[in-house]
């Protein structure tokens, strides 16, 4: 089990690293069980490694919503491996299966946290984007607070002009962390209400603006056309910007997240993913797919409902969390 | 569309059937992979999946489309009458307690759309059954949920019964029920905060609210894009609250809502309201046939004929298409087309409903823009009578003048007439196609 302890060893070296692990293997506690404890049931049913096997493989990842396409790969690719390293138990299979998901999660970039992109000087804008309920609000308020923990001077922008309280809903969080949000009345062009965030935000001296939007469905033209407006007033206002745009997903989306993902970045140039409510049992497999097929990374992830529970991606500890019950099977 | 549907994958495998003259075994096979495949894309969770090849692999290999001349088309068939019986029959109706209020509870996962759903439900009770519902604001955890409610209320003119946020959620919905006796309000809408459901204390709570308030219905709101985990939400909340309907919410995405399909296999209860848009008069009773033809990416042309036979005057339509085939098509046809179709709802949605909509060529990226379609309707009306009946007359100067009295350009009002000859043609080669063929059948007008 080499690989493992690589894995676990390269992610636990780091001191803070044992308390992130820890945050992930609970948070996905409900994910992992069903997932890790699938493969291995897999693996303890089937001896050798056939065509059958290969077929409940390919649904137990499916069932991870990782996505058909995807899927598909990955099992070609692992037959691949199988075949050159002629392996013929499936005990040995673990390993490759692990390796191979990895692989797509590090995508060459391996090892690094997913920072965001944030200025060392003037004022860094992040725009966030996303379908209709997925936590977009929420997670700029646990946003807003870790920055502002961090020492940064964070301004709101409350663009959702459209939702019923989205705009209170955005000032609560405000009030909660101390953080100044910018607002107009409901209703108004979020396009000015982002251009009035991006000049108060200058005025203040501020560091970040986080400027919130609208859920919108991405396939509404007029809708993804707005956004793209807004996205344009950024970047004519501040040279650069947006210097991130969050495309926040559900974690219980299926394949659709893809097509969001697409839409999205054509609108709005996305540069990172805000993974949401994985503490379900939803596995958020999607993110293998996206990372795959459109190589956009996953910068944070929604691990609970308190503001310290939205997490900063890890792909090692994602995998860990993934795979904690298999990783920690040898030393038992 | 971003997923190729069901009929778009089938089409190289049965291009090779049908230049053999005969199915084999393996070719059934073949075709069973791909309708998987298909619906494995579409979120229909796996195992359900599963079953539901099998069924159809002992259906199609049978005679049925072994013998059929197009065994394609027959697969399609197959598939979409499995998915039909498996969705369940007729759209259910919403109870009626035998003494008033009838109490709702909406129930569901985080961001699933309950309070957007329940202000919605309320709208459609007041509207189509004439009842009096009052809505109550049970989720005090989210930051200004309560008041997403209250401006929802305002909007519909409705009573929104709330005690702040410190209040206990079973304490509001116990006094909401009384206080909606006393007003003699009929029907009590309960909005729960969204939660997970492996969240045991949350799942108390509702538990707690249910023994209280003895809802008459429980809907669980799903969002149309889930994917294999539906089932699991869909298991826990019936399990642990025994739900009597679902609300499927945000179907107007591009989501081929497979999950659909898994949350009445598992559960087995009904789905009863389809969430269409974000206006509050947008939600629609469920229909599961078009669903299945929607999880098939077949393109949902029952509802579609459905919109156009209630809106469309069918002596205008008979009268519209003697028009069009004898070219005598005018501008005033042309508005009055324009209104009928608005009718029915905006453009895109019919759009999206018209199965191979997405693989006409010029069409697949159509964006229709309704100010557009504003734009051309000033033109025309800035046209005298004379130039509606005869676009012949036309020279610059009229131009110049329609241009100024509809705000617009030369250049667009060129554009707008040139589209319409070219129109006429294309009506012309249709209308004429369509006699040969079947004589009557369904066209979408100005298209």
């Amino acid at each position: 089990m080499s690989f493992f302890k690589k894995l676990k060893q390269s992610f636990t070296k780091t001191e803070s690293a044992e308390e992130v692990s820890d945050k992930y293997k609970k948070g996905m506690e409900k994910t992992r069980k069903s997932f890790s404890g699938r493969i291995n049931d897999l693996i303890a049913r089937y001896r050798s490694v056939d065509e059958d096997f290969f077929e409940e493989l390919e649904e137990v990842l499916i069932t991870a919503d990782v996505g058909v396409t995807t899927v598909m790969d990955l099992i070609d690719e692992l037959k691949m491996e199988v075949k050159r390293r002629n392996i013929k138990d499936t005990g040995e299979m673990k390993e490759v299966i692990s390796e191979k998901l990895v692989e797509i999660y590090y995508d060459g970039e391996a090892e690094e946290i997913e920072a965001l992109n944030i200025q060392e000087e003037g004022l860094t804008v992040i725009l966030v984007v996303g379908v209709n309920g997925v936590g977009k609000t929420t997670s700029i308020g646990k946003l807003a607070n870790q920055l502002k923990q961090e020492g940064k001077h964070v301004v709101l922008a409350a663009g959702d002009t459209f939702r019923a309280g989205a705009i209170e809903q955005l000032e609560v969080w405000g009030e909660r962390t101390g953080v100044e949000v910018i607002k107009q009345g409901a209703g108004s062009d979020p396009a000015a209400v982002i251009f009035d965030g991006i000049k108060s935000a200058k005025a203040r001296g501020a560091d970040i603006l986080i400027c919130d939007t609208a859920g919108r469905l991405q396939n509404k033209v007029n809708l993804m056309n707005e956004l793209s407006k807004v996205n344009r007033v950024i970047e004519r206002e501040v040279p650069g910007a947006p210097h991130e745009v969050l495309l926040v997903l559900d974690a219980t989306t299926g394949q659709n997240a893809l097509s969001q993902a697409k839409t999205f970045s054509e609108a709005a140039n996305v540069s990172g993913i805000v993974l949401t409510k994985l503490d379900g049992t939803a596995k958020g497999g999607i993110v293998l797919a996206i990372r795959n097929e459109m190589n956009i990374p996953v910068k944070y992830v929604g691990l609970g409902e308190k503001v310290e529970d939205l997490q900063h991606f890890n792909a090692h500890a994602f995998v860990y969390g993934l795979f904690a019950d298999i990783l920690e099977e040898p030393e038992e | 569309m971003a997923f190729e549907g069901l009929a778009d994958r089938l089409q190289s495998t049965i291009k090779k059937i049908t230049g053999k003259g005969k199915v084999t075994e393996q070719d059934v096979n073949a075709m069973a992979r791909e309708v998987r495949l298909a619906l494995l894309e579409a979120d229909v969770n796996f195992r359900v999946v599963k079953d539901l090849i099998k069924r159809i692999k002992e259906r199609a290999i049978g005679q049925e489309v072994l013998e059929s001349l197009t065994p394609g088309q027959q697969v399609i068939k197959v598939v979409k009458e499995e998915l039909t019986a498996l969705m369940g029959g007729e759209q259910s109706r919403i109870a009626v307690a035998d003494r008033p209020p009838t109490v709702i509870m909406m129930v569901g996962l985080q961001g699933a759309g309950k309070t957007t759903s329940s202000g919605k439900l309320a709208n459609h009770l007041r509207k189509n059954h004439n009842r009096t519902p009052m809505l109550v604001a049970c989720d005090v955890y989210r930051p200004a949920a309560i008041n997403q409610l209250e401006t929802l209320g305002q909007q519909l003119n409705m009573p929104v019964f709330s005690m702040g946020t410190d209040a206990n959620p079973v304490e509001i919905a116990e006094k909401a029920v009384e206080q909606a006796k006393a007003d003699h309000q009929d029907y009590v809408i309960v909005d729960t905060a969204g939660r997970l459901h492996v969240d045991g204390d949350l799942m108390q709570e509702l538990t707690e609210i249910k023994e209280k308030v003895k809802p008459d219905e429980i809907f669980l709101v799903v969002d149309a894009m889930t994917g294999q985990d539906a089932v699991n939400v869909a298991e826990s909340f019936n399990d642990q609250l025994d739900i009597t309907g679902v609300v499927l919410t945000k179907l107007d995405g591009d989501t081929r809502g497979g999950a659909a399909l898994s949350i009445k296999a598992v559960t087995d209860k009904p789905i009863k309201f389809a969430g269409m848009g974000e206006k509050l008069d947008q939600l629609e009773p469920f229909h599961p046939d078009r669903m299945a033809s929607r999880i098939l990416g077949m393109g949902d042309v029952l509802t579609l004929i459905e919109k156009a036979q209630t809106n469309v005057d069918e002596k205008k339509a008979k009268e519209m298409e003697e028009k069009m085939r004898t070219m005598s098509f005018t501008f005033d046809d042309f508005l009055e087309q324009m209104g009928q179709v608005r009718n029915m709802g905006p453009l895109e949605d019919l759009m999206a409903m018209i199965p191979g909509a997405n693989k006409m060529k010029g069409l697949k990226n159509a964006q229709i823009d309704e100010r557009q379609l504003g734009q051309v309707e000033a033109i025309i009306q800035s046209m005298t009578k004379a130039e509606r009946q005869e676009p012949g007359l036309m020279n610059a100067s009229r131009k110049k003048r329609i241009a100024k009295g509809s705000g617009t350009t030369v250049s667009q009002v060129n554009r707008l007439l040139k589209q319409f000859e070219e129109m006429k043609k294309v009506m012309k080669q249709m209308t004429n196609m369509q006699k040969g063929k079947k004589g009557k059948g369904f066209k979408l007008p100005f298209m």
